[in-house]
């Protein structure tokens, strides 16, 4: 069971995943595989457990079936302290930031250094104002959460991931709710810090065109499976009519624009009752 | 009557689960309070927003409450020629049961609604998966500071309690109905006893202290990461800790003052 | 980091004043200062019948308080009830020939011992024993001799 099937190239390793949540199935036997060095999304409509994938990887839920590697590690079967050492070389950015509302910005970037290592204040202070300076936020420095835009706390938060210089980084919905020149600047971001630092990044999003622009693989999960995986390049020209809509944007296709119901006549012909 | 007695059997089953993740949350929380040691400054910042700021509703509504036992007690006691006893009558009532279980009520709306809150929303803004995806466990960098705080808040809280109330039943005892401040003092030192009962005391306060700590840490931790969940979450904080103070209140008495 | 030093000395002061707290209670409000701090003798008294008597009921002489009963037993020899009293250090000129009697304070008030000095020029000492006593009086009993004597009264 803990053989490594991973390829060499490939840095995590979804295979046969099963999850489910109460009664709903999130994920029937799906299997991926994330390359070293370059930028992989995953899209799909919302409400596909695209997060939920996220929170897989990163261990802090378990699957029903299948397992998950990253770096040659069923994260499954870690101990818990090996789980939190491999933790600590992996960064999430989560939807919200998930900044610490009770601290600035600084302390924001400095508290995973200062939990995790025994540098000096001064040495602490280089390191965040290096990072703040690579999302361009170092003059925010002093303000606290609450006083940041959506995507300058996304910035921060992106800071504070690269904080201990993982080896990878998890973009839930990156995108989300930004308006068009901080969606350009994040793109921008999260691919010039994959290059530079020589990251690792899984991108989860719904956002076809950003993400098109900036991801080197993109895989299309549809219905708890996969439906379609590719280069953006071969995505656009793809003739799976789900994988056409989803890029197109068109209201309805596979994906019916109505959520499953009886017949329209027959309900609003029937009379008595509430719903 | 079938689906009535499957409801009941499924909401059973809820709250036994429920107490089992809550016995669990304890363990972690208890096996990470070592963690809390070397980092004084969180048990401060917690003493502060746990202690300090219930300082003045404990202190004001002991006062409160020993001015209207030292009333009531007046009238009642002066019914029998025994207006000397006063200063038993409230020193005991407030040191035995007063104290300690008031001020742990209040505790529960002050602090442990807010604790329950604020770890709540920490959940709801991804705050505590944020942390566990830094490899920083929450249970000993957030929730085993906070537990400590409680339980170190709340005992010294219910002593001022009690010692203020004490105050307040003394001045309305010989200030505003001129009964002997001597009589008052001496009295109650005759008939307390520092064992049976102040100590008692301080254990029943302790107990709350745990009981009360948990309970609110526990309700925010699990809570569903939604506003309502959060809002339902805080009540529950205030409810269960009240049950559970009065219903423990019962069986500590009868364990420590039942020979007396 | 002023905030911060300002919160650290707020902590201070409550825990400080949460710890005065449990002295005041300790001290001010309990026994704990009588049992420890003050010095004392022990002296033994025997009675018929010590009533409503307990541990730490007050001993006093003409109305104020030198001391406590520390101890209570039942002698299986003599059937009499046999009281330890703990009386402060200060108090130590009481003449060997004071008398121990059981008071109640008020009709239906706390049961205490008052010590009623003779004349004798020595004095008690530590494990001292009280010869002349009078038990307590049992109200029970002072109301059916009242209510005989009333009737023999009548009858004469």
């Amino acid at each position: 069971m803990d053989n490594n099937p991973q390829p060499s190239n490939s840095l995590v390793s979804v295979r046969n995943l099963s999850f489910s949540r109460g009664d709903k199935k999130i994920f029937d036997d799906i299997s991926l595989d994330f390359e070293r060095g370059k930028i992989t999304a995953i899209m799909g409509p919302s409400g596909t457990g695209k997060t939920t994938l996220l929170r897989l990887i990163g261990g802090q839920l378990s699957p029903d079936q299948g397992s998950i590697w990253v770096d040659g590690q069923n994260v499954h079967h870690l101990r818990r302290h090996e789980l939190y050492t491999l933790r600590k070389r992996m960064g999430m950015l989560f939807q919200s930031g998930a900044l610490l509302t009770d601290m600035t910005v600084f302390d924001n970037v400095a508290f995973p250094l200062r939990e995790h290592t025994h540098l000096s204040e001064s040495m602490i202070r280089t390191l965040v104002l290096m990072k703040l300076q690579a999302v361009g936020l170092r003059g925010a420095r002093h303000l606290m959460p609450n006083e940041l835009s959506g995507g300058m706390a996304r910035r921060i938060a992106l800071a504070r991931a690269i904080a201990l210089d993982p080896m990878m980084i998890m973009y839930d919905e990156p995108f989300t709710g930004q308006d068009p020149i901080s969606m350009g600047a994040l793109a921008h971001l999260i691919k010039s810090l994959n290059n530079t630092l020589g990251l690792t990044s899984i991108i989860v999003s719904h956002d076809v065109h950003e993400t098109s622009l900036i991801a080197d693989y993109i895989y299309m999960i549809s219905e708890s499976r996969i439906v379609g995986h590719g280069t953006p390049e071969a995505m656009r020209q793809s003739n799976s009519a789900w994988v056409e809509q989803f890029m197109t944007g068109a209201a309805d296709g596979p994906v019916h624009f109505h959520y499953p119901a009886k017949d329209y006549i027959d309900d609003l012909l029937s009379s008595g009752k509430r719903y | 009557m079938i689906q009535y007695l499957q409801t009941l059997g499924a909401q059973t089953r809820a709250s036994f689960t429920k107490l089992g993740r809550a016995t669990l949350f304890l363990l972690a929380v208890l096996s990470g309070i070592h963690s809390v040691v070397p980092r004084p400054k969180l048990l401060l910042n917690q003493l502060y927003s746990v202690g300090v700021l219930s300082f003045l509703i404990i202190t004001i509504s002991g006062l409160f409450v020993g001015m209207v036992l030292g009333l009531q007690g007046y009238y009642t006691l002066s019914d029998f020629g025994a207006e000397e006893s006063l200063g038993v009558m409230v020193a005991t009532s407030l040191v035995r049961e007063l104290g300690p279980v008031v001020s742990a009520l209040l505790f529960a709306g002050r602090a442990g609604s807010a604790l329950t809150a604020e770890i709540g929303l920490m959940k709801a803004t991804e705050q505590l998966s944020g942390m566990e995806m830094m490899a920083i466990d929450p249970l000993k960098r957030i929730i085993a500071p906070r537990f400590l705080a409680g339980l170190l808040s709340l005992p010294l809280l219910s002593a001022l309690f009690s010692a203020v109330g004490i105050i307040g039943g003394e001045l309305v005892g010989s200030g505003l109905l001129g009964l002997d401040e001597g009589a008052y003092w001496s009295q109650m030192q005759a008939k307390l006893d520092f064992q049976g009962d102040i100590v008692n005391g301080i254990i029943k306060s302790i107990a709350f202290a745990f009981v009360t700590t948990w309970i609110a840490l526990f309700e925010g931790y699990d809570a569903i990461p939604t506003s309502e969940g959060v809002s339902r979450a805080t009540t529950r904080t205030v409810v269960n800790s009240a049950f559970s103070i009065l219903g423990l209140d019962f069986i500590l008495t009868a364990l420590m003052f039942g020979d007396h | 980091m002023q905030q911060s030093k300002t919160q650290d000395t707020l902590v201070g002061l409550f825990v400080a004043a949460g710890i005065a707290g449990l002295f005041f209670l300790s001290f001010q409000v309990s026994n704990l200062s009588s049992l420890s701090q003050r010095e004392g003798y022990t002296i033994t008294a025997r009675f018929e019948n010590s009533g409503g008597l307990k541990v730490r009921s007050p001993v006093s002489a003409a109305g104020v308080k030198i001391g406590q009963v520390s101890h209570i037993y039942f002698d299986t020899k003599t059937y009499q009830s046999v009281v330890t009293m703990r009386i402060d250090s200060q108090y130590n000129t009481l003449p060997d020939d004071t008398t121990a009697s059981i008071f109640t304070a008020g009709l239906l008030g706390e049961q205490y011992v008052n010590l009623e000095p003779g004349g004798s020029d020595s004095f008690l000492k530590d494990n001292s024993k009280i010869d002349i006593t009078q038990p307590a009086i049992i109200l029970e009993k002072a109301i059916g001799q009242f209510l005989f004597k009333a009737a023999e009264e009548k009858s004469e």
